[in-house]
């Protein structure tokens, strides 16, 4: 039995949380979205208190289940977990049976059998929250499923952007980079469209194809056109690591064609935000005295990502119990 | 000496290799069609089966199916696929050389037909592999494999890249008459896609199979058919952009022939958005341009032959996350009944007549087999269908030993009732 200390949970009402799950940002409707922010914002300011620790997730345990390499996201989860007051198990793929050829499957329901409470999954596959979402009676939090969703990074980022700028809807939100292969973008389109905002993709046809403008927002391949318009400019890391050079030539060329320098940045109106999900890329898609700039929120985005993940986790796992 | 007769009374005959179609009895005598003329004076004992109401159709074909033997006993043997080709109404199938060791040598070819002489319950024909080990690279022994009786040439599930090897397969091929189907897929653009590349594989992350990827391949067969004179089928045709170009293919007098599955006209690419893996088949569902296309083709006589590309795979092998998952899906006891559900009685893009033709005489010419008839004289293959007949898809009264169709519970219109090889009822409603 833990004797730490703890601040009493926030008086939260949420009646339109009724998920015992979050694997997209896609199914949420707007007041889902809304209670989700609103729980985050309740619970950033526990963060401020002298006792951070609430006692609402006594007694259960979170498991950290990464399958696919991650440090922030997975210690942002840890933390937040920790501030809830329950207890984390942290499992990495080399560490899991899946290297013996276990199945997702079986190895989620030894976990279930063990008695884990909330499943927090980082998979390489598209689909694998949801897969294990429709199996287990645990809570399954996605912490980035393939190319699919984030949905933790996109309520971040819109709660970013809410408390910065006070609203979400009507402004315009400008995605650079790795579209394609990004499931921050995709659960940031979702989130931003949903709650009203308007979305611009930008980068080369090879990482940002056509086909999103089927998810309701607008694809061009021309920043400097788009950036005086822009209220945020949110930077996907290149992930050049994994990237052929079909894609485009080269780093160099990507940052000539579409890195935010500092000359870009003077076509930036003076409120506008710049944000970024991190690890970044210095001097490739931002120049690095404008990540370090007034105007850049990136560390502010890793503050709300703690009240953000306390909020989904408390949710989540309330639904469960009801 | 007993003779055994059996009179199938009374039916719709419907015998596209012969232009018939009409009410009347049909006599099968010791396992072949017989005169009715004959019924006069035959002395031993008939057995009568009333056909009122029913379509008498000569045994239908698949050339499209994987029965899974050897090596992959798990899924699907021979006896058990067989049995589903029964209940679906086929008394002939063409199985496919992806097997463990794929079928690319006579050893194989000749364990397959005994294992099928001593189990099966309908006629197997194996085909076999274009190149050793289906690996694209060297030829098989093609001479020997047709010596000891495959009836065509595939690397099903793979598709050879090389277009020079592809040339040469062909060419080869040739000399024994023989025609080579193929599974249409270009490597490097479909790399590893898993579902049709479009607005939904975007929205889901998934990586995308575009369609391109086939047309490139339909496109190098035409070339390769014209080049070479021996005939190519296009297996499970999923593009309307194929379609299109084995219709200007066809046209200007070039062998080159295409089949599609059901599933490719009744699904879309929408039925991935949950991630359940029996919407996962390879090539994949597409969009309702496509089916449009695809059915058009069928209409206009582009598209020729029917068939399910039967997939069995265990259900632990399909619960798995979507990308890792094996593509395919059962098809042998759905196909009949989806097709004429789909192409006769809703779209009405072509008359039932057409769809026994399609699943009995096409097949038949394209691979040489002496089956799809009611000629007097012929093997008494013979399927009974009901057209009207409503009924539910079940997969757990599948003969299968897979599970894996996303059907269940569809209510479909029409399917056969009796399905008799050689004489033998081998299975009835």
């Amino acid at each position: 039995m833990s004797t730490q200390v703890t601040t009493p949970t926030p008086d939260l009402r949420a009646d339109v949380w009724s998920r015992k799950d979050l694997t997209a940002i896609e199914p949420l409707s707007v007041g889902e979205l809304t209670t989700l922010l609103d729980t985050a914002a309740a619970f950033k300011t526990v963060g401020t208190r002298e006792i951070k620790k609430v006692p609402a997730l006594r007694g259960q345990t979170m498991v950290n289940f990464f399958v696919e390499p991650s440090t922030r996201t997975r210690v942002s989860f840890e933390l937040a977990a920790h501030r809830l007051s329950a207890d984390v198990i942290n499992m990495s793929a080399s560490s899991s049976s899946l290297t013996k050829g276990e199945t997702l499957k079986d190895t989620a329901l030894n976990l279930q059998a063990l008695h884990a409470d909330i499943i927090v999954l980082r998979h390489s596959s598209a689909g694998a929250a949801q897969f294990l979402a429709e199996r287990l009676q645990a809570s399954v939090i996605n912490a980035g499923d393939g190319a699919h969703e984030h949905p933790t990074q996109a309520l971040l980022d819109t709660f970013t952007i809410r408390e910065k700028l006070g609203r979400i809807a009507g402004i315009h939100v400008v995605i650079i980079g790795d579209i394609r292969f990004s499931r921050v973008a995709r659960s940031n389109i979702q989130a931003l469209t949903k709650l009203g905002a308007r979305v611009t993709l930008v980068g080369p046809p090879t990482l940002v194809p056509r086909e999103f403008e089927h998810l309701g927002v607008a694809v061009t391949h021309d920043l400097d056109a788009v950036l005086p318009d822009a209220d945020v400019v949110n930077l996907l890391r290149i992930q050049h690591e994994r990237q052929r050079k079909e894609y485009f030539p080269s780093l160099g060329e990507y940052t000539a064609l579409f890195g935010l320098t500092k000359a870009r940045a003077e076509k930036l109106k003076a409120e506008a935000l710049i944000m970024h999900p991190g690890p970044i890329n210095r001097g490739v898609e931002i120049d690095s005295d404008l990540a370090d700039s007034g105007r850049s929120v990136i560390l502010d985005q890793v503050t709300n990502g703690l009240a953000v993940r306390m909020a989904v986790l408390f949710l989540c796992a309330g639904a469960r119990h009801d | 000496m007993t003779t055994k007769t059996t009179l199938l009374k009374s039916g719709r005959i419907i015998d596209p290799a012969n232009r018939r179609d009409e009410i009347g009895d049909l006599l099968i005598v010791d396992g072949r069609i017989a005169e009715p003329s004959e019924l006069r004076d035959l002395k031993s004992e008939i057995s009568e089966i009333d056909c009122a109401g029913l379509v008498i159709a000569p045994g239908l074909i698949d050339l499209h199916v994987h029965l899974r033997e050897p090596g992959q006993s798990a899924k699907e043997t021979i006896a058990s696929g067989t049995k589903a080709a029964a209940a679906g109404g086929f008394t002939s199938i063409v199985c496919m050389p992806n097997t463990s060791p794929s079928i690319d040598s006579p050893s194989v070819v000749t364990w397959v037909l005994e294992k099928a002489k001593a189990e099966a319950c309908v006629n197997v024909f194996p085909t076999g592999a274009i190149t050793k080990g289906m690996a694209g690279e060297e030829l098989a022994p093609i001479g020997s494999m047709f010596k000891a009786g495959i009836v065509a040439l595939t690397d099903d599930g793979r598709c050879i890249q090389n277009h020079e090897v592809m040339r040469r397969a062909l060419e080869y091929a040739g000399m024994f008459g023989l025609t080579v189907m193929d599974h249409c897929q270009d490597y490097n653009l479909v790399g590893k896609g898993v579902m049709h590349e479009g607005a939904v594989s975007t929205a889901l992350g998934l990586p995308g199979w575009p369609a391109a990827g086939e047309e490139i391949i339909v496109q190098r067969n035409a070339l390769l058919a014209e080049l070479t004179g021996t005939p190519i089928h296009c297996q499970h045709l999923s593009s309307g952009g194929s379609v299109r170009l084995l219709r200007e293919a066809r046209a200007r007098g070039v062998k080159l022939s295409g089949e599609i599955c059901p599933h490719h006209i009744a699904l879309t690419d929408e039925s991935v958005r949950g991630f359940d893996t029996n919407f996962k088949m390879n090539p994949p569902l597409r969009t309702q341009r496509d089916i449009d296309l695809l059915i058009e083709g069928v209409a206009d006589g582009t598209i020729t032959v029917l068939a399910s590309d039967h997939a069995p795979h265990c259900a632990y092998e399909k619960e798995v996350e979507f990308d890792l998952a094996p593509f395919g899906i059962l098809g042998l006891e759905t196909e009949l009944g989806l097709f004429l559900d789909l192409l006769v009685h809703k779209k009405k893009a072509i008359s039932l007549a057409r769809l026994i033709e399609m699943f009995t005489t096409e097949p038949a010419r394209l691979l040489r087999l002496d089956r799809g008839t009611l000629s007097v004289g012929a093997p008494a293959d013979v399927t009974l269908i009901d057209p009207g007949l409503e009924w539910t898809v079940d997969k757990e009264q599948s003969f299968s030993r897979s599970r894996n169709t996303p059907f269940h519970g569809w209510e479909l219109k029409g399917r056969a009732v009796r399905t008799i090889v050689a004489g033998e009822t081998v299975w009835k409603l």
